[in-house]
């Protein structure tokens, strides 16, 4: 709305992005940014498989340790996170369909819930920290934790913070990238022409969410 | 030849001047300010400046090589102390590996060439493709920092425990080697990409040059498998300044899980290195031998299959880690298969020579040298595979010859051919024919001299990494770093006439080898934008060659 051209604003022509010189065209450009994202996030993907690993290996070696440590984590501060987690997918999700109508209005609105739900996410990981920080049940050699001696249960949490902490790092970026877009949809950008940015945006925060729909039962379940 | 008609072919002719040249300034000159380079998002520029970092990153990998080879002279301590040896050769591995192998081909070439083979007028993130340049830099800056305070003394492997517990610098280097693997996924993303959706209308699939099919084969195995590495990197950081213990086992930890992770990526990581190789040499065999590529698709299929086996076979590693006997058969057969797919290449590339017009240039010797070490690196290669036969070649310099046979043989006789066949397309000069080629086959002896010596010592039996050795290994170890110092010779003939050429050289004809790739289908150097007026047409496939009897009139034009 803020642009003088008629080219921009929901009331008139939809806002049409530029194509950059070296694409043949929007759609190509598109198809480009969306297959440069897949590959991304396979990566992302492949980062976490690796923790996957390494979780899978020590539960095999110390599957005593590791099903009694996991009972020391809150079930339901896991529990509430993980959906939390799961709604914020949903208002991601919507966004991109709201940005495919041009209602860019609601897809400020659908981004500030998801960045609001990731806060709440982090803000109760804040809680469980601190709570293993009290008790000792750290990484390694901070292991003290007089509840639970049995070898293998340092390792345990350090995984745990390992991971939770890999991924809470990921959440943090991810309501950067969710910020930027948000503040381009206050600039009516999007529209059925040009809602790339929506998308690649929303398909990282499912990624997030993805990745935490593993830890979850790996952590806190079995 | 009647004169009229060859002046454009001939090497080193100048072309007449025409409009366009006013027009549409090379890439080299457009733009002449330092900031004009610095911040470029031209592929051509960003592979220039790859050229540049690579060489000097090769420059410093090979000083520590030949500080490690004249340590090794006599028997006894040389010129440096055990401490400074081991972090000789820790350093010679890291920066050669992570610094010039496996960004120096898909950095410099590929971003030069990927790009005009395609048809495109740039990669499909060009902001992407500077950032990764960048983080190259940042990461070889941090991890040159850590070398020059202190350094690291656990070999390019890393191996835990020892690298928890060493009180060289490890973070510093280890958190640089993290950050290029940053920028060599972003290389491999950004080729992915360009290569599905860039591709001029009449290049499909199968009309791809070979070239491309090899960059995108690395491509795919840089996505794959750097993740993995990034996060055994940060966990042996981590390990290294809090000790968390999961790579010790002191503390319950399990340091084979440590290499299983390492070699799942360092192994695909050789395929990284030699994959662009094999791809720069079906280029430059068939500009050569003046023939098609034999067997065009058998060689980008095996590409595709020696990317996919290569994440199988990292267990050959760890033949004598306490791996069951079960695994090792299964991975040396896995192993095994990559040696399928890379003979079926050496069959192509030898079914296109035969019977082809060779022009034995520079490049061709360089391909000439390529075959050979493919070939012998290679069997050594499939006898190791052989656990039985691992077992006592060990961890002796049989593997030190046999990976620098395979993967620094191959990549740097590549890596030559491509600077000597691109280099009249990147920079419009010609060099000197004949310097060439006497560089090329000191080169070529040198590493022989070098590294057969090195097979013979490791099979009677001499340990790698070790800084003494006994009496009776000196001889084939004096050998040996003779061979090293022709080696480095032999490049260094290779800097002064290829300097020379830059300033000085012959002003080069746009096609000076009459090659039919579609890199060479634009002017030499190109224009900034790629192509000027309309976009070529690609009727043909890649490397259509009219058989040589019939090419006389058709390659003077
Ligand atoms: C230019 C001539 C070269 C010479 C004379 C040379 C010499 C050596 C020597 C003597 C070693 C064994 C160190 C030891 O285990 O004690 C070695 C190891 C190694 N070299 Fe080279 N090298 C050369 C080029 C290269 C290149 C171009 C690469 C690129 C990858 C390379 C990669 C390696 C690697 C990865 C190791 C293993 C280091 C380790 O195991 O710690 N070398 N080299
Ligand atoms: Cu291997």
């Amino acid at each position: 709305m803020q642009s003088s051209t008629a080219t921009a604003g929901t009331a008139g022509v939809p806002y049409r992005p530029q194509v950059a010189a070296h694409f043949a065209s929007l759609e190509v450009q598109n198809h480009a940014a969306r297959l440069g994202m897949w590959l991304f996030l396979a990566t992302e993907i492949l980062l976490f498989a690796g923790l996957f690993v390494i979780y899978a290996n020590y539960r095999f070696l110390f599957p005593e340790a590791f099903a009694l440590a996991s009972r020391e984590l809150n079930l339901n501060m896991g529990t509430f996170n993980t959906l939390l987690l799961i709604t914020s997918s949903f208002t991601a999700a919507m966004a991109v369909h709201y940005a495919k109508e041009a209602k860019n209005k609601q897809v400020v609105l659908m981004f500030v819930l998801t960045i609001l739900m990731a806060l709440g996410f982090l803000v109760v990981k804040y809680f469980e920290y601190s709570h293993k920080f009290h008790e000792h049940q750290l990484p390694g050699p901070y292991y003290a934790f007089p509840g639970l001696t049995l070898p293998g249960a340092s390792a345990y949490f350090t995984i745990y913070f390992l991971s939770t902490g890999l991924h809470a790092f990921h959440v943090i970026i991810g309501m950067i990238v969710l910020g930027w877009v948000t503040l381009k949809a206050m600039r009516n950008e999007f529209s059925h022409y040009n809602y790339t940015a929506v998308e690649l945006g929303s398909m990282y925060w499912h990624l997030v969410d993805l990745v935490w729909i593993f830890l979850f039962p790996m952590l806190y379940l079995i | 030849m009647s004169p009229s008609s060859s002046i454009a072919a001939e090497p080193g002719a100048v072309p007449a001047p025409d409009e366009h040249h006013e027009h549409h300034p090379s890439y080299l000159v457009d733009g002449t300010t330092v900031k004009s380079w610095l911040l470029t998002l031209d592929h051509k520029r960003i592979g220039v400046m790859y050229l540049i970092w690579v060489l000097l990153f090769f420059l410093i990998g090979g000083i520590y090589a030949l500080v490690v080879r004249l340590e090794l002279l006599t028997p006894g301590p040389t010129i440096i102390d055990a401490m400074t040896y081991n972090r000789a050769f820790t350093m010679h591995g890291v920066v050669m590996i992570f610094l010039f192998m496996i960004p120096a081909i898909p950095g410099a070439f590929g971003n030069f060439m990927l790009p005009l083979m395609l048809g495109a007028k740039d990669v499909a993130f060009p902001r992407l493709n500077l950032l990764s340049l960048y983080l190259l830099l940042t990461g070889a800056v941090i991890a040159i920092w850590g070398m020059i305070n202190g350094g690291m003394d656990t070999g390019w492997t890393f191996y835990t425990p020892y690298s928890t517990h060493t009180t060289t610098t490890v973070a510093p280097i280890l958190f640089g080697a993290f950050i290029i693997g940053f920028s060599s996924i972003a290389t491999g993303l950004n080729f992915i990409v360009t290569t599905h959706t860039m591709r001029a209308p009449g290049i499909t699939w199968f009309k791809m040059p070979l070239f491309v099919w090899a960059m995108y084969a690395t491509a795919c195995i840089q996505v794959l498998a750097t993740p993995v590495l990034g996060l055994v990197l940060l966990l042996v950081v981590g390990e290294h300044l809090f000790h968390f213990g999961i790579f010790d086992p002191a503390m319950g930890g399990d340091p084979v899980l440590f290499q299983h992770l390492f070699w799942f990526y360092s192994h695909p990581a050789v395929y990284i290195m030699v994959l662009p190789a094999f791809g720069v040499m079906s280029e430059v065999v068939a500009a050569f031998s003046r023939k098609n590529i034999f067997g065009y698709r058998a060689v980008a299929f095996s590409s595709l299959g020696i990317a996919f086996v290569g994440f199988f076979a990292w267990g050959h590693h760890m033949f004598v880690s306490g791996q069951s006997t079960f695994n090792a058969g299964v991975f040396a057969v896995l192993t095994m298969l990559v040696g399928v797919f890379t003979a079926i290449k050496v069959f192509n590339w030898v079914g296109t020579v035969y019977k082809g017009a060779v022009d034995f240039k520079t490049p061709f010797a360089y391909f000439c040298g390529f075959l050979y070490f493919t070939v012998f690196g290679g069997m050594t290669g499939v006898a190791f595979a052989t656990a039985s036969l691992d077992v006592p070649w060990h961890d002796t310099y049989f593997v030190v010859a046999h990976f620098h046979f395979i993967m620094v043989g191959a990549t740097i006789m590549a890596f030559m051919a491509a600077i000597h066949y691109w280099f009249p397309k990147m920079f419009g000069k010609m060099y000197h024919e004949g310097w060439g080629l006497v560089s090329a086959a000191l080169i070529i002896l040198g590493f022989n001299a070098t590294f057969i010596p090195q097979f013979l010592l490791g099979n009677a039996g001499m340990p790698r990494r070790y800084y003494e050795y006994p009496e009776r290994f000196q001889t084939l170890n004096v050998a040996s770093t003779a061979g090293a110092s022709l080696l480095a010779f032999g490049f260094l003939i290779s800097a002064i006439y290829l300097t020379y050429a830059l300033v000085y050289g012959r002003r080069a004809a746009s096609n000076p080898w009459r090659s039919k790739g579609y890199e060479w289908m634009t002017e030499s150097p190109p224009p900034t934008h790629n192509f000027v007026g309309p976009q070529p047409t690609y009727p043909e496939e890649p490397h259509f060659y009219v058989e040589p009897k019939k090419a006389e009139v058709p390659d003077a034009v």
